[in-house]
């Protein structure tokens, strides 16, 4: 039951408030699923400091700051963000810190949102900073509040490793007041600690090993680290979300529970392994806990029986180790459902005008990564964040004169200022002819419209300035800048087909706010409806894929009762209640069979 | 009724899912059970299918419904009732909205709506209460309250009082009250 120090709460949710009990005044990040909430939640919070930073590596580098100043920091970012922020993670683990620091990894197995599912519990290994790992939300505020307990006390950055099905995951959770941190707050220079050149870092190398033999020795008794003694047949070691699958799977057996997911208590491991008969390594994603049991000479059963790829559940863990499952029903072939752009979404008249180019697309990360499927099938390459500007620029390069006019780079306005600016210097130095186009709509939307330095607002919620994409892009050199209302289709053709032909770089400005955000929302719409009887059927308006839009199938007798000719195979229709009024579509229709829905 | 089990909600981004899962959830609570939910945010919400696994017991462990494990499931849209299939066994409940979303190669006209679709589960045995939620919702007067419709023809599977889910309701529809209680007693009739 919910009381007042017992709360419903997700993982992200539970780390908000982690965050604000254990004294954090200062918080940044980038946004990334499944990371997003937690910043998004502390930013509620009364006496913290919360931030969106333009990328990961810029948030963890201010988390510093803050550490170095004496606050507890906590900075927070998706899977795919920790290689951005990997620079200063591997010689945060040299300078170590003041005030504590604990930065957020959410891996997101199986790929929900997410370009690949690697396993981050290897950088915790690479840089030498522990890593602890919650199975649940109340898991996760009680290991929070104890990453920053070792950060001080270990002077080192700690990571704190969620999966989707921790931070996405609601639970019951206890909790309690906030108490600050011990470190004062003030400047204190400490070069030898803060200064990385050669000579420290070497000094500050040593103590990196010290303290990882320290931690070494703490782990074996820290208390997120516990045998659950059952029967000893079968010895399961375990942690994060793999512990309660197998908890659900094998109720009667021993339990090995990793909290410490690096340094891992290797004694706690051969004792327990002494113990049970067959020791069965249980964990999602990469073979982190078994490959580093093995070295330790302590033979286990693991990848060769838990699969690698995907996430994990009781079943696929029951089946792997041979126990019965029962029958399940199998899938019925139905037509999927992937997602798709929303109905008014101004990505949609770029990706049209794209498709009907001859253009290589090279994509990026955002909703607009959805112009890949069909009936758009506008984009052919998307790696990682800013890769657009840069794989268009390589393209060119390669094709030389047989790739003029023929590539094209197309990014979001926060995907640019997170790592698209630095490609587009380079595309103009290193003299591409490539064309770019930034999908300004004012916000970051594919993870629920966090506002970046483009936008004019800041997390708490105060105005800030905009960056000025067609100023800055200038300033990079850029001669051919253009803004379009990718609305417009028929006029944004034109500006497309001129600069890409440009044999020199242009950056095209497609603004038009994403119909989500608050301002958008409140705006009265204008939903359009098809004129059925002006509809030839065409399939104009169908070829946008709008989810406002259905193609209505007639048999010639039907389409003669209507009045139309026989062969006429359909015709469109437009939802009312799901139109937002864009008018991409009636900008393409030749008949004016699209109107304004009358009395609106 | 059983003392722990397994609820699937699916159905399509932007149905009022996740609210429906949590004022469940809540009821569960608030009736003394542990309870975990899990969902699945960012791309997968964009118009794609959604699920919400919620479970409840005494103590809950893992956040997943197993394959085949489903107790009770609520489909938004028909089609997604099918898609879940295999989380469903033959004793599974299964309350289904016959509200249709086209996916997108049905609104291209590249395929068909599949007809029939409730008989992949009364074929297969599976208890299933049909139900116009969009309907219940107009005729009380709020065409968002279709969720809670549902969710009220769900109630009745659950060892939870009538009473106790109002209190919950109560709580934690901000608006349009009444008209969402009026749309919960409609569901509850679907499955009384």
């Amino acid at each position: 039951m919910t009381t007042e120090n017992t709360k419903w709460l997700s993982g992200n949710e539970a780390i908000a408030r982690a965050a604000w009990e254990a004294g954090v005044t200062v918080a940044s990040g980038y946004p990334g699923t499944p990371s997003t909430e937690i910043l998004e939640n502390l930013s509620k919070y009364n006496d913290v400091y919360t931030e969106w930073a333009p990328n990961e590596k810029v948030g963890l580098e201010v988390g510093l700051g803050a550490s170095f100043a004496g606050a507890r920091v906590l900075v927070t970012m998706k899977h795919v963000g920790l290689n951005v922020a990997a620079d200063p993670l591997f010689t945060a683990s040299y300078t170590g810190v003041r005030g504590g620091i604990v930065i957020i990894n959410a891996d997101d197995p199986e790929m929900h949102s997410s370009q690949n599912e690697q396993d981050n519990r290897n950088y915790a290994y690479a840089a030498k900073v522990p890593m602890l790992e919650p199975s649940d939300p109340a898991e996760a505020l009680v290991m929070l509040k104890q990453a920053y307990e070792l950060s001080e006390k270990f002077d080192t950055p700690v990571i704190l490793r969620t999966t989707t099905r921790v931070a996405h995951v609601k639970g019951m959770v206890a909790t309690s007041e906030r108490k600050l941190g011990p470190v004062p707050v003030e400047i204190e220079k400490m070069p030898a600690k803060f200064v990385m050149l050669p000579a420290n870092a070497r000094a500050r190398r040593k103590v990196i090993a010290e303290r990882q033999e320290k931690l070494e020795v703490f782990v074996e008794s820290f208390e997120q680290n516990r045998i659950e003694w059952g029967d000893k047949k079968q010895g399961f070691v375990t942690g994060g979300i793999s512990y309660l699958y197998v908890k659900e799977a094998f109720p009667q057996a021993s339990v090995l529970k990793i909290g410490s997911t690096w340094p891992l208590p290797f004694d706690m491991i051969r004792s327990f392994a002494d113990e049970v008969e067959e020791l069965i390594v249980v964990e999602e994603l990469d073979p982190f806990l078994e490959t580093h049991i093995k070295a330790q000479g302590i033979s286990c059963i693991g990848k060769e029986k838990i699969p690698a790829i995907g996430e994990l559940n009781p079943f696929i863990i029951k089946k792997a180790l041979n126990v019965d499952t029962g029958e399940v029903f199998a899938p019925v072939d139905i037509p999927a459902r992937p997602p798709n752009m929303c109905p008014g979404c101004p990505h949609r008249g770029i990706f049209y005008n794209l498709s009907k180019h001859d253009v290589f697309v090279s994509g990026d990360i955002g909703c607009y990564t959805l112009g890949f499927l069909p009936p758009l099938s506008a984009m052919d390459s998307c790696v990682c964040m800013g890769a657009s500007i840069g794989v268009a620029h390589g393209m060119d390069k390669a094709l030389g004169e047989k790739g003029r006019g023929k590539t094209v780079g197309v990014i979001g306005d926060s995907t640019f200022m997170h790592s698209g600016i630095t490609g587009l210097a380079n595309m103009v130095y290193n003299k591409s002819a490539s064309t770019v186009i930034i999908l300004d709509n004012r916000i970051t939307a594919m993870t629920g419209h966090q506002p970046n330095p483009a936008s004019g607002s800041t997390l708490m919620g105060e105005p800030a300035n905009a960056v000025n994409l067609e100023e800055l892009c200038k300033a990079l050199g850029v001669r051919n800048i253009r803004t379009v209302n990718p609305h417009d289709i028929p006029a944004t053709k034109k500006v497309l087909t001129e600069e890409i032909e440009r044999p020199e770089p242009s950056v095209i400005i497609a603004r038009a706010p994403c119909v989500l955000i608050p301002e958008e929302r409140k705006r009265v719409k204008k939903p359009l409806t098809s004129i059925v009887d002006n509809c030839t059927g065409c399939t104009a308006c169908i070829r946008i894929g709008c989810p406002a839009i259905s193609w209505v199938p007639l048999t010639p007798e039907e389409a003669k009762k209507m009045g139309k000719k026989e062969k006429q195979k359909g015709y469109s229709r437009i939802s009312v209640e799901m139109c937002n009024g864009c008018c991409q579509c009636k900008t393409l229709c030749k008949f004016d069979a699209i109107a304004e829905v009358e009395g609106n | 009724m059983k003392e722990s089990g397994n609820i699937l909600f699916c159905g399509v981004g932007g149905q009022g899912i996740l609210l429906a899962s949590e004022i469940t959830a809540f009821a569960l609570l608030e009736s003394g059970f542990d309870a975990k939910k899990s969902e699945v945010h960012g791309m997968a919400q964009r118009g794609g299918s959604v699920v919400a696994h919620l479970r409840y017991g005494q103590k809950v462990y893992s956040p997943l419904i197993d394959p085949g494990q489903a107790d009770f499931a609520v489909a938004f849209e028909m089609m997604e009732a099918v898609r879940y299939l295999p989380f469903l066994n033959k004793n599974s409940k299964v309350v289904v909205n016959t509200h249709r979303i086209a996916p997108p190669a049905v609104a291209t006209g590249k395929m068909t709506y599949p007809d029939n679709l409730l008989s992949e589960l009364t074929d297969r045995n599976i208890a299933t209460f049909p139900m116009n939620g969009f309907e219940i919702a107009k005729s009380v007067g709020e065409i968002r309250s279709a969720n809670i419709a549902l969710v009220g023809a769900l109630s009745t599977f659950l060892p939870i009082e009538e009473d106790l889910f109002l209190d919950v309701l109560k709580k934690r529809i901000p608006k349009k009250l009444d008209e969402n209680i009026a749309a919960f007693k409609e569901g509850r009739k679907i499955t009384s």
